[in-house]
């Protein structure tokens, strides 16, 4: 009997932090889709005259150098720091899906020249990478984007690459082959779909890492510019000030950018959990 | 030889392990008794509950299983209540375990050499400056090829059945009472069991210890046992010495076993599958006879709690309707 | 043995072609004007035409990079607009600084990490387990560039017990002769027992900050392959023989479980590098990461050239020698190669 309700227990355990995690994550988008709705004042705002006040009833969060309120400038932030991952988090899922596929199918050549491609990105340490590729890009949000992407690229080329290899002489593709499917329809109707829930496991793990590496690459100045929200940016701003006891200015922005990347974590666990039981650990 | 003590001792042994889908009743009421320098074969389906029995002997059953009662007495110690140093001691000193796959059953990254000598440092008064030509001797022992060169192979350099006798020296290194051995061949080829089974029983008789030997195998455990113990589903059904067993099965389940072993000479129509499947262990309603629902004998009458065998008898069966005993078994 | 060192060291070279190959790409595929770009905002005509000359941007990409690799074969890479000093000459002054910073952070993770993965392991369900998980699943959660600002402020403002987070030494200090160029090691070396107590004083924070990072990597894997090994047959053997407990958890299941760990460590490496420039932003620390900031604000793009290579070569030469590492603790690697 006590067994029975351990049991309940830990299902329901693990599966309210996926849970909490998921309404988390609602709650982030909710934020991104009516940001400027919802913020109490103008983000970009400057009044010197309010400049570095401590959290209050008027600005929860307090204000910044230039008196505009942190709060406002989290909340409008959501919406960029969302789409720059869930941007590049598509392109790579996209792009490496496609790439590890055609590895994984056609084997020979493309095998060779994908995984080629996929090691080469991965000999640098990524991070590292991102910063190179912003800085030859050029100074801009779609260039976070696109080096956000490559450096998450042989995740995806891997995953796809390896489900590919295996399912190409499966019985079920040998059979669709065998029904006049030509490759490409096997491709897209067969070996998809099977791939799918890894990749998506992927993605979510992904999201919060995208979301960190863009914060950081703006922290370092790449990419976003000022006055433009963004908790990377605002992080980087407060940064002077910490040393000197004025802890809002970072500490706010610093911990809602760790809340959401938390989150997708933990969205991310709960997840593979879900669909592999196999891979807990 | 029935006065004489036991050197292991089981009685009314239960054991269930504690799972998240429920728990399974893995072993109840067992009774068996090993003496001196016999080999006895523990016979049963894979699932039957032998090599449950067998790591609890040893206390290293896994961290969910939990001992529900009895008593397992080795010399003067009860091993199902003994602390873990005191076990500590036994094992690998008086009481040895072999494998099956002996292949993952040695430290794939430690010289087989190596291994052998933590096992004489553990338990063997050996100087240290002799060590390596103990674990030389010991690979001798088991008529490995060229020891002193083996002394320093890991254990993928080796094949399978080398693997096994690496095992086998590393467990009789210091010399134990008793040897249990889970399946030693299971993954050999059929030239390679004979001469492990042929080398466990000669080591046996040279130095009088015990073995205990488990397979699902009913011909194997027939050619190298004095007797053999048939287990069911967590129960003992039916022991006996090998003879008797052979000539005049009692339980119906160890009938059908052996009309499901192929002999020598026997022709494939002559075999039978045993119908069903073990029952499930989880089951809250399981039956007192855990065969009765393959049974074609069963009746209301084994409703009763199951007879036990006497752990001391030579033979006995926990069946309420055995098949007849032959008048004189040949 | 030397034969499995040797096959490593040929197997590395294609990532270290492709290292340098990305490299070059990404200076030469600006979209803008390379040699303008490489000669800087304030540049006169004359030198972006010098520039244009001495990378050869009027020939073809392979002849390019023919001369981009007789520059790097040369030690050239090129000169910092901001200093003039070659970049060469001040990535070498600064990396011994960001491997000090990025070892001790490792050292400190690993520390950390693989006692608690151990203990979670032995000890499932027990409150080290859900420690374990909490600290796995939060720590790589972490921005680390924020995590340092925390550390500041809590230790240095708060509590008043960290020294300003400010560079590698306290400016009363003046640094040791250099040896190695690691301030640890050099104060060490010399013999000074005050300035090796103030490198460490300020090295602990930003060490803190990257090792909480790849703590949750390392302490994940160790406690999975923990888990893993401790149910393997040989484990069994080994308890099964009456070994010790000690001896079962060290010498055998700890060994075996350090493989995959020493396998994360490339990823654990990549964190490292990756976020050593953020953690150098943070506090001042005068090494590689934050020499490419400092010539990212500059619009400078040689040393950032430069930095990206160090990176990656490096990146390269660490994995590596995390193979050869491996191929010691693992007898069955040599048959494989």
């Amino acid at each position: 009997m006590s067994a029975t309700l351990r049991h309940i227990r830990y299902v329901l355990s693990e599966n309210l932090v996926t849970l909490g995690a998921f309404a988390l994550f609602t709650a982030f988008v909710l934020l991104a889709v009516l940001g400027p709705i919802v913020a109490p004042y103008d983000p970009l705002a400057t009044d010197t005259a309010r400049a570095m006040q401590p959290p209050s009833a008027a600005h929860w969060f307090g204000t910044d150098a230039l008196g505009r309120d942190i709060l406002s400038r989290i909340i409008i932030a959501t919406r960029l720091d969302f789409g720059i991952a869930v941007a590049a988090v598509a392109l790579s899922f996209v792009f490496g899906i496609a790439l590890g596929l055609a590895a994984g199918f056609f084997g020979g050549w493309w095998d060779r020249i994908i995984l080629r491609l996929a090691d080469t990105i991965m000999a640098f340490p990524l991070f590292v990478l991102a910063m190179g590729i912003v800085a030859a890009l050029g100074n801009s949000v779609a260039n976070i984007v696109y080096a956000t992407a490559i450096i998450n690229l042989p995740f995806y080329i891997r995953v796809a690459r390896a489900e590919a290899n295996v399912r190409r002489n499966a019985g079920f593709v040998e059979a669709a082959r065998l029904a006049g499917n030509g490759d490409w329809r096997i491709l897209s109707h067969h070996i998809f779909p099977n791939i799918l829930p890894p990749a998506m496991v992927q993605v979510s793990l992904n999201m919060g890492w995208a979301i960190l590496n863009a914060a950081g690459l703006s922290f370092i100045g790449l990419g976003v510019r000022p006055p433009t929200p963004e908790w990377g940016i605002m992080v980087a701003e407060g940064a002077t000030y910490i040393i000197s006891g004025e802890w809002w200015v970072a500490f706010f922005p610093g911990m809602v950018l760790m809340l959401a990347v938390f989150c997708f974590n933990l969205l991310g666990d709960g997840l593979r959990d879900i669909i592999d039981p196999r891979r807990r650990t | 030889m029935s006065a004489e003590i036991p050197l292991l001792k089981v009685e009314n042994f239960g054991l269930e392990f504690r799972t998240r889908s429920g728990v399974v009743h893995a072993l109840e009421g067992l009774n068996l008794a090993i003496r001196k320098g016999e080999t006895v074969g523990l016979v049963g389906e894979s699932g039957s509950g032998k090599s449950v029995l067998s790591f609890a002997m040893l206390g290293i059953s896994d961290a969910a299983a939990r001992v529900t009662g009895g008593s397992a007495w080795f010399g003067g110690l009860d091993l199902l209540k003994a602390g873990e140093s005191d076990l500590a001691e036994i094992r690998g000193r008086e009481i040895s375990m072999i494998f099956q796959n002996p292949r993952t059953a040695l430290n794939p990254i430690r010289r087989v050499g190596a291994q052998i000598e933590d096992v004489l440092k553990r338990h063997a008064a050996v100087r240290s400056a002799d060590l390596r030509a103990r674990a030389v001797e010991a690979l001798r022992s088991v008529n490995i090829p060229d020891p002193e060169r083996r002394y320093a192979a890991y254990p993928f350099e080796l094949s399978g059945g080398m693997c096994q006798r690496v095992m086998i020296a590393l467990a009789l290194a210091c010399g134990p009472a008793l040897l249990i051995a889970d399946e030693p061949t299971t993954g050999l080829d059929v030239t390679t069991q004979a001469g492990i089974m042929d080398l466990i029983a000669e080591r046996a008789r040279a130095s009088g210890m015990a073995t205990l030997f488990i397979t699902h195998d009913l011909a194997l455990a027939a050619e190298h046992c004095d007797r053999i113990i048939v287990m069911h589903a967590g129960h003992i059904v039916e022991a006996a010495p090998r003879r008797e067993l052979f000539a005049a099965p009692r339980h119906p389940y160890t009938a059908q076993l052996i009309r499901a072993t192929p002999a020598a000479g026997s022709l494939l129509e002559g075999l039978s599958a045993i119908p069903g499947n073990l029952p499930d262990l989880r089951r809250r309603d399981l039956p007192s006879c855990r065969f009765r629902e393959r049974c074609e004998r069963a009746s209301s009458a084994c409703d009763a709690p199951l007879p036990r065998i006497d752990a001391e008898a030579l033979s006995g069966v926990a069946c309420w309707h055995p098949l007849a005993v032959v008048a004189e078994a040949a | 043995m030397i034969r499995v060192i040797a096959l490593r060291l040929i197997g590395a070279i294609p990532n270290l072609i492709g290292v340098v190959v990305v490299t070059f790409l990404l200076t030469r595929e600006l979209p803008g004007d390379p040699a303008a770009f490489f000669a800087g905002a304030a540049a006169t005509p004359e030198a972006v035409e010098q520039i244009r000359e001495k990378l050869g941007l009027n020939k073809t990409l392979i002849e390019q990079f023919g001369l981009y690799l007789f520059d790097l074969a040369r030690g050239d890479f090129g000169q910092s607009l901001s200093t003039g000093q070659p970049v060469l000459t001040e990535l070498v002054q600064r990396l011994p600084a960001s491997l000090e910073l990025t070892f001790f952070a490792l050292l400190l993770a690993t520390i950390i990490a693989l006692p608690l993965g151990i203990m979670a392991a032995t000890r499932p369900g027990s409150w080290i387990d859900h420690l374990c998980r909490l600290i796995t699943t939060a720590g790589v959660s972490l921005p680390t560039f924020f995590t340092g600002l925390l550390l500041a402020y809590v230790f240095y403002f708060l509590l008043g017990i960290a020294p300003s987070p400010l560079g590698r030494l306290d400016p009363v200090f003046s640094p040791p002769r250099p040896v190695t160029g690691m301030y640890l090691i050099d104060s060490l070396l010399a013999g000074e027992g005050a300035l090796f107590r103030a490198c460490l004083a300020q090295l602990i924070l930003p060490a803190i900050t990257m090792g909480v990072f790849v703590l949750a990597p390392l302490a994940r894997m160790t406690r999975a392959s923990m888990l893993g090994v401790l149910s393997s047959d040989f484990i069994r053997t080994a308890r099964a023989s009456g070994l010790a407990s000690s001896t079962v958890l060290y010498t055998y299941a700890f060994r075996n479980a350090l493989l995959p760990v020493v396998t994360t460590l490339g990823m654990v490496f990549s964190f490292l590098l990756g976020s050593n420039v953020l953690v150098e932003k943070v506090f001042a620390w005068p090494g590689i990461g934050s020499y490419a900031i400092e010539s990212l604000t500059a619009s400078d793009y040689a040393p950032i050239q430069g930095f990206v290579l160090t990176m990656g070569v490096l990146y390269v030469l660490l994995n590596l020698s995390i193979d050869l590492i491996y191929g010691l603790i693992d007898p069955r690697v040599g048959l494989e190669a």
